[in-house]
């Protein structure tokens, strides 16, 4: 009984101890969050964005492992520079926003980095094609809120974005880098 | 009446010029109506190096004409009507500087940077701005339309002293003739 104690205490000490401090960011503040996306057109750096997603998130930072994200972004919200691409981006041969209309994100591992560093592994899933994505990430922790800044590359052919045509990388590269900043308020 | 003639340098630049300008008309004109593919960004970063390309060959132009004046006029030719030669070539110099000024604004206005050949990167000096990028294209566009007007009016004046009043005004600017 006293050994099982001696094990027991400790670990739920470890356990509940940093719980009870910690802080669960829940509540995401879609006006005060950013997706944005950069590739490369004729050799010109290009950018654009989406302006609807949202993001249900549980994330405290005492506990990683327990951490969950799914991110849903509408693809039809996107800017991709000018009106012409936009609806250019929405046919078939790129998002076939209409058969696809939403990509997702699911989070199933943050490791941390040490420090205010994580690394969010996931899956993403954009027009039926789900990739693994591993996306370092920071945190800045605010005022009754943190601020989740980061950035990785996704290649479009992996995800069918850009065929017929368009599959040459000459015009449109393959690489694209996805940047996002998520504004969680902590809930309790 | 036999005047001097224009330099093979000054030749070879006109000429290239001329071939270039004409082909980014054309180029320039019919692009906007290409459907959106790559062909159609192929095409318009093309029409961006060369008008780049035709922005540097006539500061070089210009340059190397401070020091080297153009033959006169001949004497034969109406006062009013040299000044007016003058001045129709002193206005496609400034056209030709205006145009692709204006080409490379109006591209920083609407959020293409222009990429020389891919490779150097030209600074955009406007932030990304839709009505400022429609208002420079209208610009470029009737700035480009003044050239067209004024080059008609130059090929037809050349063809004119050929032709009408058979002097050497056209043929001094042609290759060959060596200049005396
Ligand atoms: C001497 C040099 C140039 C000439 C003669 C020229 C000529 C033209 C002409 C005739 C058009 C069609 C106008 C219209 O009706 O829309 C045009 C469009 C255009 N030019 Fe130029 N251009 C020159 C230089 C440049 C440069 C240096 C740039 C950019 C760096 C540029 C960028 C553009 C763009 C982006 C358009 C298309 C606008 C649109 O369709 O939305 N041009 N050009
Ligand atoms: C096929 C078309 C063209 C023909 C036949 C032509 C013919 C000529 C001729 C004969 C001259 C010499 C005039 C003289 O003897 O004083 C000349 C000069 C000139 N041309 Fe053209 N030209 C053509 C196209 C162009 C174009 C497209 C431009 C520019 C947009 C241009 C710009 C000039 C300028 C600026 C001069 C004055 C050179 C100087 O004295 O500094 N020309 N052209």
């Amino acid at each position: 009984m006293k050994r099982l104690a001696s094990i027991l205490i400790p670990t739920l000490m470890l356990t509940v101890a940093p719980a009870a401090h910690a802080v669960e960011y829940k509540t995401v503040q879609a006006d005060k969050s950013r997706l944005s996306f950069g590739y490369r057109q004729m050799g010109v750096a290009m950018d654009g964005r989406f302006s609807r997603f949202t993001v249900q998130l549980a994330f405290d930072p005492a506990r990683p492992a327990a951490a969950r994200a799914v991110m849903e972004v509408e693809l039809a919200s996107i800017d991709a520079g000018s009106a012409e691409a936009n609806d250019e981006v929405a046919g078939k041969e790129w998002f076939n926003s209409k058969a696809f209309p939403v990509a997702r994100f699911v989070a199933d591992a943050v490791k941390p980095l040490g420090g205010n560093r994580y690394e969010v592994h996931g899956k993403l899933t954009i027009k039926g094609h789900t990739q693994a994505v591993v996306a370092p990430a920071t945190l800045t922790p605010q005022a009754g809120a943190a601020a989740f800044d980061g950035a990785f590359q996704i290649k479009r052919a992996d995800f069918a974005i850009g065929e017929g045509a368009w599959a040459d990388f000459g015009t449109v590269a393959n690489e694209i880098s996805i940047k996002f900043h998520i504004l969680a308020s902590a809930g309790k | 009446m036999n005047t001097r003639s224009y330099t093979p340098f000054a030749k070879l630049l006109h000429w290239a010029m001329a071939l270039l300008i004409l082909g980014l008309f054309v180029v320039g004109f019919l692009m906007h109506d290409l459907p959106l593919s790559p062909w159609k960004l192929k095409v318009y970063s093309w029409h961006k190096w060369a008008g780049v390309t035709a922005f540097l060959l006539v500061l070089a132009r210009l340059a190397w004409r401070l020091g080297h004046r153009p033959p006169e006029l001949p004497e034969a030719i109406p006062r009013a009507t040299r000044a007016l030669a003058h001045a129709g070539h002193g206005l496609l110099y400034l056209l030709m500087i205006a145009v692709p000024l204006s080409g490379w604004l109006m591209s920083s206005a609407k959020g293409f940077q222009t990429v020389y050949f891919g490779l150097l990167p030209i600074p955009d000096l406007l932030a990304k701005n839709k009505e400022l990028g429609d208002l420079l294209h209208e610009v470029h566009e009737s700035l480009n339309l003044l050239v067209v007007a004024l080059v008609v009016a130059h090929v037809a004046a050349a063809l004119k002293h050929h032709f009408v009043d058979r002097d050497d005004i056209l043929v001094r600017m042609l290759p060959g003739r060596k200049p005396s």
